[in-house]
């Protein structure tokens, strides 16, 4: 099922906030189509891993990237159109942000930044993003309603759908599930199965059992470092295992 | 109750402690009484001095007044002996000119200011802009109205070839320039009020800086924008001193920038002095301020009503 060829190459990649170091010269690779999940305890780095692959440093001044990622072989530590990027990326982030603006234009926000103005196309998107997110059904009768007005499983979902109208060949999604009911959750986790086969999807989760479920291969952060990364079977059978990754899977840590 | 049950608690001594009130019972009351009076203070004298200033202009409004006349005659002559009139479409005209040019002015300044502090601007300069703008909006009346009077003044006529410089469009310019930093500072805590994941989430999907101003934090503070535009409009509306001096104080129908005007409030304060108490002048003044009082409360309700009713959707 996994292919062989990276879709994103990370070497080295340190990422400070000020002088306090985040993540310590971390090296991965994440495969096209798998979903690559990344789990470890709270301040481990997996939010900043995923802050650097959108290169939102920008965002924050305090904030410095320094190693190369690689993106389809494209060094994104030194492009010029960082917009373009993250148009190719897209990002859930973990609490829902509907924009206060309808569902329809939710969705249709990312198209028509891309230039997309014809009403008809974007109703295509718009209706093929919110079917694949799951929401489909519960919005269709009210794309007007205001996007932040949806509950926060729906928001999620249309969080999802938005990051989804990009057309991304890269998802990445920073602990989707911890505003969401269990039961939205899973129809979430049904929903990524889905959207591997087009798409590679990078999974940080706090939920050990989350990344058991839906990884392909699975990395440990602990500390500001990658522990290990494998195969997410081997990683929770204790094949390959580091004693740190075998506490944290099994709920010893500490 | 049953009594075995009473007695145990009164042995146990949990009905006095439940009973008794103590030392922060009657802060509380004493604290919650007198925030009270403060707040009720505030609509307490707003009630009293609309009372008053209607029960000096009510004689006039109820005896001499021609409210025909008083609507729409450009004839201010409340001191002539043999026949006064009392007309202030001119008075009307020379406010609503000098608002709406500094707005003009004063919008896309404030706007755009306000748009660079919360948005562009960061660490020292963003600082220093804020307490900079405040520090304008802190700046008296009565020097801006020198501003217009000796800078403004001769860069006008010099640099249109006219004979007075003090006009709509002086009075205008420092009108707005008087209004901007307050609505600044209005306008820019209502963009700092949009969440920053709104900007993060747009940011994300790859909009530049300026769509996500555009299409993200705009639309969303657009409430509190508009309440910066009226908050604006308001003042220009009362603003007096600096419009005394720099609009000429000339009753006239405005029909260019460069015609001197004369405000309502200006009026006010030019004439109250010289008039005797109790006379037809007197309480035609009080009147014109009624009339403000009656417009600057529409202008704030409907900043309200925009403000609560935008809020809502």
């Amino acid at each position: 099922m996994v292919e062989a060829s990276p879709k994103l190459s990370v070497r080295d990649l340190t990422v400070r906030y000020g002088d306090k170091t985040a993540l310590d010269a971390v090296s991965l690779d994440v495969l096209t189509n798998e979903i690559l999940g990344i789990i470890g305890p709270a301040n481990s780095g997996k939010t900043s891993f995923l802050r650097a692959l959108n290169r939102m440093e920008e965002f924050d001044p305090n904030m410095t990237v320094q190693g190369d990622i690689f993106f389809e072989g494209q060094n994104i530590t030194a492009i010029r159109n960082v917009y373009a990027l993250r148009r190719k990326v897209g990002v859930v982030f973990p609490l829902p942000v509907g924009l206060p603006m309808s569902v329809y234009d939710n969705v249709a926000f990312a198209p028509r930044l891309a230039g997309i103005r014809k009403r008809a196309e974007l109703d295509v998107i718009v209706e093929r993003c919110l079917t694949r997110a799951a929401l489909w059904d519960e919005v269709k009768d009210r794309l007007d309603a205001l996007g932040s007005l949806l509950s926060g499983g729906q928001q999620q979902r249309l969080t999802i759908a938005r990051a989804l109208s990009q057309n991304p060949e890269l998802l990445l999604l920073d602990e989707f599930s911890i505003a969401v009911d269990p039961v939205t959750t899973m129809r979430i986790e049904d929903v990524l199965k889905e959207l591997k086969h087009e798409i590679t999807i990078v999974l940080v989760t706090n939920l050990v059992q989350q990344a058991r479920r839906l990884a392909d291969r699975t990395a440990f952060f602990l500390q500001s470092e990658l522990v290990e990364i494998a195969e997410t079977e081997e990683l929770f059978t204790g094949t390959v295992q580091d004693q740190r990754t075998r506490d944290y899977v099994e709920g010893r840590f500490g | 109750m049953p009594a075995d049950v009473q007695t145990d608690a009164r042995s146990s001594g949990i009905a006095h402690d439940l009973n008794t009130r103590g030392r922060a019972w009657y802060i509380d009351r004493a604290v919650s009484v007198g925030v009270f009076v403060g707040g009720v203070s505030a609509i307490v004298f707003i009630v009293g001095i609309f009372v008053f200033v209607t029960r000096e202009g009510l004689d006039f409004v109820i005896g001499p007044m021609d409210a025909k006349e008083f609507f729409t005659s450009i004839n201010w002559r409340p001191t002539s002996e043999r026949n006064p009139t009392y007309g202030i479409l001119a008075l009307m005209a020379g406010t609503a000119s000098v608002t709406g040019l500094a707005m003009l002015v004063a919008v896309p300044f404030s706007l755009g200011a306000a748009i660079y502090i919360a948005e562009f601007a960061s660490g020292k300069m963003r600082e220093s802009l804020k307490v900079l703008v405040e520090l304008l909006a802190a700046i008296p009346s009565v020097v801006w109205g020198f501003v217009g009077m000796t800078i403004m003044n001769p860069l006008i006529i010099e640099f249109f070839d006219v004979a007075v410089g003090l006009s709509v469009l002086n009075a205008g310019v420092i009108l707005g320039l008087m209004a901007a930093p307050i609505m600044t500072t209005i306008a820019e805590d209502a963009l700092k009020a949009v969440p920053d994941s709104y900007r993060e989430a747009a940011e994300a999907m790859g909009a530049t800086r300026w769509q996500v101003v555009f299409k993200v934090v705009l639309p969303a503070a657009k409430s509190g924008l508009m309440a910066s535009v009226l908050l604006g409009v308001g003042r220009g509306f009362g603003e007096t001193m600096a419009v005394l001096m720099a609009s000429g104080h000339a009753i006239n129908l405005p029909t260019s920038p460069f015609d001197s005007v004369r405000a309502l409030t200006a009026t006010i304060a030019a004439e109250l002095g010289d008039t005797a108490r109790g006379s037809d002048h007197y309480g035609v003044l009080f009147t014109l301020g009624i009339f403000l009082f009656v417009v600057t409360f529409i202008i704030n309700l409907t900043a309200d009503i925009v403000v609560k009713g935008v809020g809502r959707k």
